[in-house]
């Protein structure tokens, strides 16, 4: 029986986490019906673009829903899994120096250490690791090679990539460690699927209000699509939603729920503004080709790169 | 024996570490072929190419893909002999000027008799990372002899990244590789080298890849 126990991969979902799970599957049936329907009424028009980035939601959304779902050592690697990938890309379009082949190892490896932190819970070290440890270590090694020429750019570039893509995003992890008394109605998983799907549904519906409404440009010189309307309209229809969500899966009362909406939908769009301007910098629209119809990891994971560490920190502040 | 290591080691070993550790962007896979005899003429920046080259191709094709490389190198002791030999399944290559009568071509050429997928690197050496050098033009021969076979042209970058000449050390990087338009025989060697390079330096500019240093 003993044995039985630790061969089960799955996690024990509280009802309300598992019936959201099943809201993100409706999601994905609507979204690829709705494709469908496009494709009977308007026959003429090129739907490729679309139903490439509805399927690639599904492997995400599949993928996603299928950590969420496993016990948290399995869902853990699958966000240190996300970090690696969007580390790589990050490293693979930078420009970095011969020199410090061996410091982007180190970089690299600080990936296992960080979310194995994670893992059994030791928020001190979590917290510190990346900001403190790595950012000592890093630069020393960089010393020790003592190539000086491009010091400042390669030290520079390497600590806010860490940052961005693996500090920032291990907050999502840290949810799901997160003691079950400070959310009794839907635990860490209930955590994970308020903000990252309210991060993406934010990135959805200031998309949806930007196309439909949209005239007044907010960042014309990094994002000439972003327009006020859409980021209002997105900001809005955020809001309402983690006020609707709040009580089936985190312990936020209406009026912390409100505040939860408004450090979302701004920090998503700030998030997706700041890729942006990287991307532009070195002159390039997608960051990768790895989601088909959506372009690369960082693509789809700017949004979250500020929205996980604001809302771990206000969950953490108000309720932990 | 290595009718079963040989799928293993690309299985187990090759594919993950391509697909997973490194990671492939792959522009206009489209117009690689289905099959053999073809040539696949690439830059070469490290043992790495070898890999992502063969990894472009269903397990399926296996059998049928054959890399060039120089014997003098990888026939140089018993272990990695084997190994060439017998896993990755090279055509080993005599470099440096031929001996009379013998034509160093004779492997190349049985190999697309057999309807194989051969994969060469004429720049002849993996050099310096992230460096094209200038062609070696014993794929012009080939292709003067199989005039009816395509050349594939195929840029790859960031894998003199990843595992440059003279390191032990894999770090992950994601791997470009541009597929270009397939070049036929010419009908003389200098056009046809010609055409050949400035294909695989369009591929290279397409990238807009800064020199690493």
């Amino acid at each position: 029986m003993e044995l039985l126990n630790g061969l089960v991969v799955w996690r024990e979902l509280k009802p309300n986490t598992a019936w959201a799970l099943c809201g993100v599957i409706t999601l994905l049936v609507a979204g690829s019906l709705a494709v469908r329907v496009l494709r009977v009424l308007r026959p003429q028009k090129d739907f490729t673009e679309l139903r490439l980035r509805v399927r690639t939601w599904w492997v995400m959304a599949g993928l996603f829903v299928l950590a969420l779902a496993l016990k948290d050592t399995y869902a853990i690697c699958f966000f240190g899994f996300i970090s690696f990938l969007a580390l790589k890309e990050f490293l693979s379009l930078i420009p970095t120096r011969r020199a410090d082949r061996r410091v982007l190892f180190w970089a690299y490896l600080a990936i296992p250490f960080q979310y194995y932190w994670v893992s059994i819970g030791w928020y001190g070290m979590f917290i510190a690791f990346i900001p403190v440890f790595v950012f000592i270590a890093l630069p020393v090694r960089m010393v020790m090679i003592g190539e000086t020429s491009g010091f400042i750019r390669a030290v520079g570039t390497l600590h806010w990539g860490l940052m961005t893509t693996v500090f920032t995003l291990s907050h999502i992890a840290y949810l799901l460690v997160l003691p079950m008394a400070g959310n009794p109605v839907a635990g860490g998983a209930g955590l994970v699927l308020y903000l990252v799907g309210l991060t993406q549904l934010n990135d959805v519906a200031q998309y949806c209000w930007g196309k439909s409404f949209g005239k007044h440009k907010v960042i014309p010189l990094v994002s000439p699509n972003k327009t006020w309307e859409g980021l209002i309209g997105g900001i809005a229809t955020t809001t309402a939603l983690a006020v609707a969500l709040a009580p089936v899966l985190t312990p936020l009362t209406r009026r912390e729920a409100l505040l939860a909406g408004l450090i979302i939908g701004p920090g998503g769009f700030l998030g997706d503004a700041t890729i942006a301007s990287f991307k532009r910098d070195l002159g390039i629209k997608d960051s990768g080709s790895i989601l088909p119809g959506h372009g690369g990891i960082l693509d789809r994971v700017n949004s979250l790169t500020f929205t996980a560490p604001l809302f771990f920190h206000y969950i953490w502040y108000t309720h932990f | 024996m290595s009718r079963i290591l040989r799928p293993l080691f690309f299985l187990i070993v090759v594919r993950p570490l391509v697909l997973i550790v490194l990671g492939l962007n792959i522009r206009r896979r489209e117009l690689l072929p289905a099959t053999g005899p073809v040539i696949l003429v690439a830059n070469h920046n490290s043992h790495l190419d070898t890999m992502v080259l063969m990894t472009l191709f269903p397990l399926s094709l296996l059998p049928r893909l054959r890399p060039v490389a120089a014997a003098d190198y990888f026939l140089s002791n018993r272990l990695l002999a084997w190994f060439a030999l017998n896993i990755i399944q090279i055509v080993p290559l005599k470099r440096g000027a031929p001996v009379r009568g013998e034509d160093p071509l004779q492997t190349c050429n049985e190999a697309l008799e057999r309807g194989d997928i051969l994969i060469l690197f004429p720049e002849g050496t993996r050099g310096d990372p992230e460096k094209l050098t200038n062609f070696k033009s014993g794929v012009a021969h080939l292709a003067k002899r199989h005039p009816d076979i395509p050349v594939v042209p195929i840029f790859l970058h960031g894998l003199g990244k990843a595992l440059p000449k003279g390191e032990a050390l894999i770090v992950p990087f994601f791997c470009d590789v541009f597929v270009g338009e397939k070049i036929g025989w010419t009908g003389d060697r200098q056009t046809f080298m010609n055409t050949l390079e400035s294909s695989i330096k369009n591929l290279a500019e397409e990238g807009h890849f800064t020199p690493w240093n």
